[in-house]
């Protein structure tokens, strides 16, 4: 009983619902990034602006901007950022300093991954240059500033009073320059 | 085709009929000895924790070996005790229940099986290793779980393994229920357990891919240079998170549901009531497995996640707990004005109803995001999870094994000792579990060998539960074993309020049955 070429359909199709999960389980990589781009929800998107000449509205509101640094187990490296915290307006560019010194008796390439909390703040973070656009590297002992221009968009939400900016050092990846 | 058929009746003896096999309830057995054994397996790994955290300070063993105690634990109880009882009883009774003479796939059935020792080497021989079992939990969570030694791609192609397994399984399921059922038997007059594991399977095929998909990024992240979980390549660990419990999540009701199913058995059976609600129970299950795929984010809400995610992942959990109450409230429905006999496998069905529920409780507090903060990560989780497998998936596995014991193996067990059983198991399980709420509520942190002296107490008792549970079920093995050699003899129909076509065919069941679709009668298919 139970028809072969019935049980060979209904099987084949099992097998393609579970390859087609396991694709999925890959789409969930992209969907992820493409997710938290549109939302800012992990905190990690670089908006990347240029300064232009013209002249721009700056609000006059005041925000808090947080200063954080950390640096990832694997590198020989300290950081810190040289302000706490700053009053900045909104509309205006502003520039933060970090000193970051290796420790190590050789070059060492880093990168710094950048994180702004709260999540839906981060999309009116917005940078013009920064040491984590590119890998940074130190020389044996070598202490160098490295400088970051911001702005904070003047459409940031009424009740964000108070962002965070992170940097979380790492070993850079060889392949990743 | 006749000669095959022929050969199978010489069932081959010795050892090469249980590696060859491709009869159902060959490899249902096969599923339910090597579940049992994994049980106990994972169950000495249990009591080397609650050996460790009889006393605060470190006793016996290092703090990373315990790591991978607690890690290697919940791996095996999962992959290789739950799981693997739950297909095994699904070979069994699925055939017998939708009168089909074996499995639509046999062969894949044997392979299904036979993968499962293989994985299980692979991950037990890790323990064995320099640097090692896994210890980063069973969730493993990068960064932590790359800091594994060697152990780190046995534990990925284990978890291959038993993906590939349980994936096999439930393709044969879903092809044996679509396919062969006895002419006459439609979808809605199956029986509930046939309908609770056709379910489960397609969640096993829709998420455990995601698993596989998971697991091997670990693998690629770690030894070939991809940086889908690391910070440092444009990565982000958290991704994994999301990832696992979008696979996590389903899981735990591919552990759940075919205990609801078992129990949606038993609990006619012996209140000698139909089932009420039959075609609600259907729905429910389903709205269940649905919904599982929503929920995910509930296990992560402390990662920093957006207030209106938390809300979404809280009112979609909070959500569950209707189709869920459902099925309570169904099955105590059921036995209002029946009339119950409290054999032990409906105490055990009866158990499951109250200790489950508990569990069911300790989960919606859970599932608040705000409370979250303060007991994730804790004993409260701990409890709440042993709650819902423990004296719930297993509860009604035993109370499957005492149920349709009589049927495999054509002797009654020793009622006595059934009922002997069914109270240390309860009693010691209930002083194991429940301190452990009180410990996650005053802030004891799980997975971690020693404590603070305040928690000493609460940790003495549940340790003593501990050992008196572990204890107990080396009866069940003497009972099943006493069951096996021999016995009063069993009657077809083994309970007296028992429904369903497995109870048409002699005990113990033959190796063949159903060989022509058995004549439905109106009686065969009540529930």
């Amino acid at each position: 009983m139970g028809d072969k070429t019935k049980i060979k359909k209904t099987t084949i199709m099992l097998f393609f619902i579970t390859l087609l999960m396991f694709g999925f389980g890959y789409a969930m990589v992209p969907l992820y990034d493409v997710f938290c781009q549109i939302t800012g929800l992990n905190g990690k998107t670089v908006n990347v602006v240029t300064e232009t000449n013209e002249k721009r509205i700056v609000s006059d509101r005041i925000v808090r901007v947080q200063f954080d640094s950390n640096v990832n187990g694997d590198l020989p490296w300290r950081m810190k950022a040289k302000q706490v915290i700053m009053n900045v307006q909104p509309g205006k560019f502003y520039e933060a300093t970090y000193t970051v010194e290796n420790m190590y008796n050789g070059d060492v390439v880093g990168q710094a991954i950048p994180s702004v909390m709260p999540g839906e703040a981060s999309l009116y973070f917005k940078k013009s240059e920064c040491f984590c656009f590119v890998n940074q590297l130190l020389a044996a002992g070598e202490t160098k500033e490295m400088v970051v221009r911001f702005e904070v968009d003047k459409d940031l939400p009424e009740d964000v009073d108070l962002l965070t900016l992170s940097y979380t050092f790492f070993r850079a990846k060889p392949d990743n320059s | 085709m006749s000669t095959l058929a022929h050969d199978h009746d010489h069932a081959p003896s010795g050892i090469k009929r249980w590696i060859f096999s491709t009869n159902h309830k060959d490899i249902g057995t096969l599923y339910l000895i090597f579940a049992l054994t994994m049980f106990f397996v994972g169950g000495a790994m249990a009591m080397i924790i609650r050996a460790e955290l009889f006393q605060p300070g470190l006793q016996f063993v290092d703090p990373q070996f315990y790591n991978s105690m607690v890690t290697v634990h919940a791996l095996i109880m999962i992959f290789g005790a739950v799981m693997p009882a739950g297909v095994g009883l699904a070979n069994w009774m699925i055939p017998l229940m939708i009168g089909a003479p074996d499995m639509a796939l046999p062969r894949m059935n044997n392979m299904s099986f036979w993968i499962l020792p293989f994985g299980f080497a692979l991950l037990i021989s890790t323990l064995f290793m320099e640097g090692g079992g896994p210890a980063g939990g069973w969730t493993m969570y990068p960064p932590l779980v790359l800091q594994t030694g060697q152990a780190f791609p046995f534990l990925i192609f284990a978890i291959h393994f038993l993906g590939i397994s349980s994936i096999m399984g439930a393709i044969n399921i879903i092809a044996t229920v679509f396919n062969m059922r006895a002419p006459g038997m439609s979808l809605m007059q199956m029986p509930l357990f046939v309908w609770t594991w056709v379910i489960t399977s397609f969640l096993l095929i829709a998420s455990l891919p995601v698993l596989a998909g998971a697991v091997t990024m670990l693998l690629t992240d770690k030894y070939f240079g991809t940086s889908f979980f690391d910070a440092a390549g444009g990565g982000d660990p958290v991704m994994f998170q999301h990832i696992f419990w979008f696979f996590g999540h389903p899981e735990v009701y591919i552990l759940a549901l075919p205990a609801f199913g078992i129990i949606s058995q038993v609990i006619p059976a012996f209140a000698r009531k139909p089932l009420f609600g039959y075609a609600s129970m259907v729905y429910a299950t389903a709205s269940i497995a649905i919904l599982s795929f929503v929920v995910w984010a509930h296990h992560m809400f402390t990662v920093g996640m957006p207030l209106k995610g938390e809300l979404f992942f809280m009112y979609a959990t909070m959500l569950i707990a209707v189709p869920t109450g459902v099925k309570v409230f169904n099955w105590m429905a059921t036995m209002w004005r029946g009339s119950m006999t409290f054999e032990t496998p409906m105490l055990f069905a009866i158990a499951f109803v109250i200790l489950f529920t508990i569990g069911g409780f300790s989960g919606l507090m859970l599932g608040m995001t705000p409370v979250d903060f303060q007991y994730h990560d804790t004993y409260f989780v701990v409890a709440h999870f042993h709650y819902v497998l423990l004296t719930g998936a297993i509860f009604a596995l035993m109370s499957a094994a005492y149920y349709w014991l009589p049927k495999w193996t054509g002797y009654m067990y020793d009622e006595k000792l059934g009922k002997i059983h069914f109270w240390l198991s309860t009693i010691s399980a209930n002083v194991l579990f429940f301190p452990q709420h009180f410990l996650g509520l005053a802030g004891m942190p799980r997975r971690i060998p020693d404590y603070n002296i305040q928690f000493a107490d609460f940790n003495m008792v549940s340790s003593i539960g501990g050992f008196a549970y572990g204890l107990s079920q080396l009866l069940f093995v003497y009972i099943v074993i006493k069951c096996a050699l021999g016995g009063k003899k069993a009657k077809d129909r083994v309970w007296e309020g028992a429904k369903g076509l497995e109870w048409y065919v002699p005990s113990p069941a033959p190796h063949h049955t159903f060989e022509t679709p058995p004549k439905l009668t109106k009686e065969m298919l009540e529930h």
